[in-house]
């Protein structure tokens, strides 16, 4: 029993059915109790008074759009290396969830940003870097979009998202080298020392929780439409020919 | 020197369109591929020039040996007669390009910018540059399409030249070049289950 | 390899070749800047170095689709890779013949064009520097989006798409050293960086280009 055997597609349709329910409870419950909680049962902040619950659906998102970034690079990869259709098709359905997450964090700084820094937008490092990560999406998407043989598409948004990861990389150090910003250091980090009061944390744990399995749920959910998709088109395919 | 398929299967778009080819081709002679529209012929000389991966199978060939020749020419409007064909002599590495120009009548054209030929000049600077690449396999596809009468002779006299010399040829056309060849009609070899071999294997099916 | 490269510099010179319409375009955008932000000649000084290099990523990106559709069109993609020469040696030219038809010119204009904004007379040689290392990294980034799209059909306009966020660390680092070269501030730092992009993906990004070449010929 090997972990590629999932890479085939009657596999993969019966297992993600079996994950998808509970996938999707769970990550109802956990957004309600870390929203609520977070909205309704956590003080003002001192400084940045309620604006701070902002939080709950910003750095979720944050996190969210790099991951499935990183997501989409595994299963580029994977398909590079073995080529397994389900992997191609998996980075074909993360990438818009990738850019709405992105989306999402963009939008919410720039509100949380307007009381507390004054201004909707700053060309802050860190702000900058996901507007940049937001047109690399973009470009990914549009090239999918553009290219009508499968495999040919799966080949070039892989080797694409390759060749984005490394320059997305570059565009990092090259934004922090060009301005020094006014965002604040990580809210979460493994090596630091927590940025974040206790009682803001716990509900933020629940929130991120949330929003990954969120992101499985949809990502499942995708994949299955895309497998579908291409299943469809087969079956016409043999039609017309045979 | 020889090209030998064995089992060869062959998709377009994704989809198998030839399946179970087995031929050999031995230096000195030529075979003519036959067959419908639509059923594979081009794609089947691009699999064997190496321009797109096969189903399954083998092509036995030794390596870079074969110059192809389809559809499209490759052919600069910009620069001359000349020019064009200079420049896949130094790709290939050969130098003389006369032979090439006297074997198909181009030499009181050699100056003339490409652009400026006619649909049949054009095919024959075309084949002119298989002579230039001095590669022991031609695999060509549909060669005479737009050549006259005679343009067919001149090119049937180099197929013969280039057989005489040792080389070989894979050649898909519909007329009779008046080649001493064999003839190999790929209609059989249909894919009988026409879907795509991946879809298949991974289970889309 | 040096026949393609005369072959392709031949091609760019000759009638319909576009050597120049970059050029032109460079000027044209450089003329456009004080009509759009207002004739004041300090604010010019300032913003040149910025817009000169936005002008020069331009008009670059413009004849970036010239690189590879023509021989795509007519079949010499095809013919070249069966040729005895490795897809990445033929993308690197391509690329080096783009860099000296578009590429080069644009780095010998810039100053003139410098003058037109009133460019601070501390900023010309780091701004021919940073032009001079940056243009190489814009033509190898430009052949494999080039490359990436040549199947597409009015592929134009996803090309610019895929290689704009592709350009941005070259850009940060030549405008940054070209903007503090004005002001008379240390631009080692930057030209460092910019250099070791452009050696970076000088080294690296012809075997992804020639990749994606050989997805899209198959």
């Amino acid at each position: 029993m090997s972990l590629w055997e999932y890479a085939n597609p009657v596999k993969f349709m019966a297992l993600s059915g079996r994950i998808l329910p509970w996938a999707a409870w769970l990550s109802g419950i956990c957004l309600v109790i870390g929203l609520v909680w977070g909205f309704f049962y956590t003080p003002d902040d001192f400084r940045q008074g309620s604006t701070v619950k902002i939080i709950y659906l910003h750095v979720p998102s944050a996190l969210m759009a790099i991951n499935v970034w990183m997501m989409m690079l595994v299963t580029s990869l994977v398909w590079i290396i073995r080529r397994h259709h389900v992997s191609a098709l998996a980075a074909k359905a993360a990438a818009p969830i990738g850019v709405v997450m992105t989306l999402i964090a963009l939008v919410t700084g720039a509100i949380w940003g307007q009381p507390m820094w004054g201004t909707w937008w700053a060309w802050d490092p860190r702000l900058t870097s996901f507007l940049i990560l937001f047109l690399f999406y973009l470009g990914y998407i549009a090239l999918w979009a553009a290219i009508e043989d499968n495999d040919t598409a799966a080949d070039l948004t892989s080797i694409l998202c390759l060749v984005g990861s490394v320059f997305a990389i570059l565009s990092r150090y090259a934004v922090n080298f060009w301005n020094q910003g006014l965002h604040q250091g990580a809210s979460l980090s493994l090596d630091k020392e927590k940025n974040v009061a206790d009682v803001f944390y716990q509900p933020l744990l629940f929130c991120i929780a949330g929003f990954v399995l969120l992101f499985v749920v949809l990502v499942l959910l995708r994949t299955r439409t895309e497998i579908r998709a291409r299943r469809t088109s087969a079956l016409l395919a043999r039609e017309r020919m045979g | 020197m020889h090209l030998a398929v064995q089992d060869l299967g062959v998709a377009r778009g994704g989809i198998a369109v030839l399946e179970g080819l087995t031929f050999r081709v031995e230096a000195g002679t030529a075979l003519i591929l036959r067959g419908p529209n639509g059923i594979g012929k081009t794609t089947l000389l691009r699999a064997i020039a190496g321009l797109q991966p096969s189903l399954n199978g083998s092509i036995d060939t030794p390596e870079d040996s074969i110059a192809y020749a389809a559809h499209s020419d490759g052919i600069k409007q910009a620069l001359t007669v000349r020019e064009n064909l200079e420049f896949w002599a130094a790709v290939f590495g050969t130098g003389d390009i006369n032979g090439a120009l006297d074997a198909f009548a181009l030499q009181p054209l050699a100056l003339r910018p490409a652009g400026a030929l006619s649909a049949g000049q054009k095919r024959r600077l075309g084949l002119a540059r298989l002579l230039v690449s001095a590669r022991p396999i031609w695999v060509l596809d549909e060669p005479t399409v737009s050549l006259d009468v005679d343009a067919v002779a001149m090119f049937a006299a180099a197929i013969c030249a280039h057989l005489e010399a040792g080389g070989l040829a894979l050649i898909a056309t519909h007329i009779d070049l008046g080649l001493d060849a064999d003839i190999l009609d790929v209609a059989p070899f249909k894919a009988r289950v026409p879907i795509s071999v991946d879809d298949a294997m991974e289970g889309f099916l | 390899m040096k026949a393609l490269l005369i072959r392709d510099l031949r091609l760019a010179i000759r009638a319909g070749g576009g050597f120049g319409l970059g050029l032109a375009f460079f000027l044209i955008v450089t003329v456009l800047v004080p009509f759009g932000v207002g004739p004041q000649s300090e604010l010019l000084s300032e913003i040149a170095p910025g817009i000169l290099w936005l002008g020069a990523l331009l008009a670059c990106l413009l004849s970036l689709d010239r690189i590879l559709a023509l021989d795509w069109e007519d079949g010499t993609l095809d013919l070249l890779a069966c040729a005895p020469l490795p897809m990445e040696a033929a993308v690197s030219i391509k690329a080096l013949a783009h860099w000296l038809t578009t590429g080069l010119p644009l780095v010998i204009a810039a100053p003139f064009f410098a003058l037109l904004l009133n460019l601070p007379s501390a900023g010309y040689v780091p701004l021919v520097l940073s032009l001079l290392l940056g243009t190489p990294a814009l033509s190898v980034i430009g052949t494999f989006g080039a490359a990436i799209t040549v199947g597409i059909k009015r592929g134009g306009l996803l090309l610019s798409l895929l290689v704009l966020p592709l350009y941005v660390p070259t850009l940060i680092y030549g405008a940054e050293a070209a903007r503090r070269g004005a002001q008379g501030l240390e631009t080692s730092t930057p030209l460092f960086m910019l250099a070791g992009i452009t050696s970076g993906v000088i080294a690296l990004l012809p075997f992804a280009s020639a990749a994606v070449l050989r997805v899209n010929i198959r």
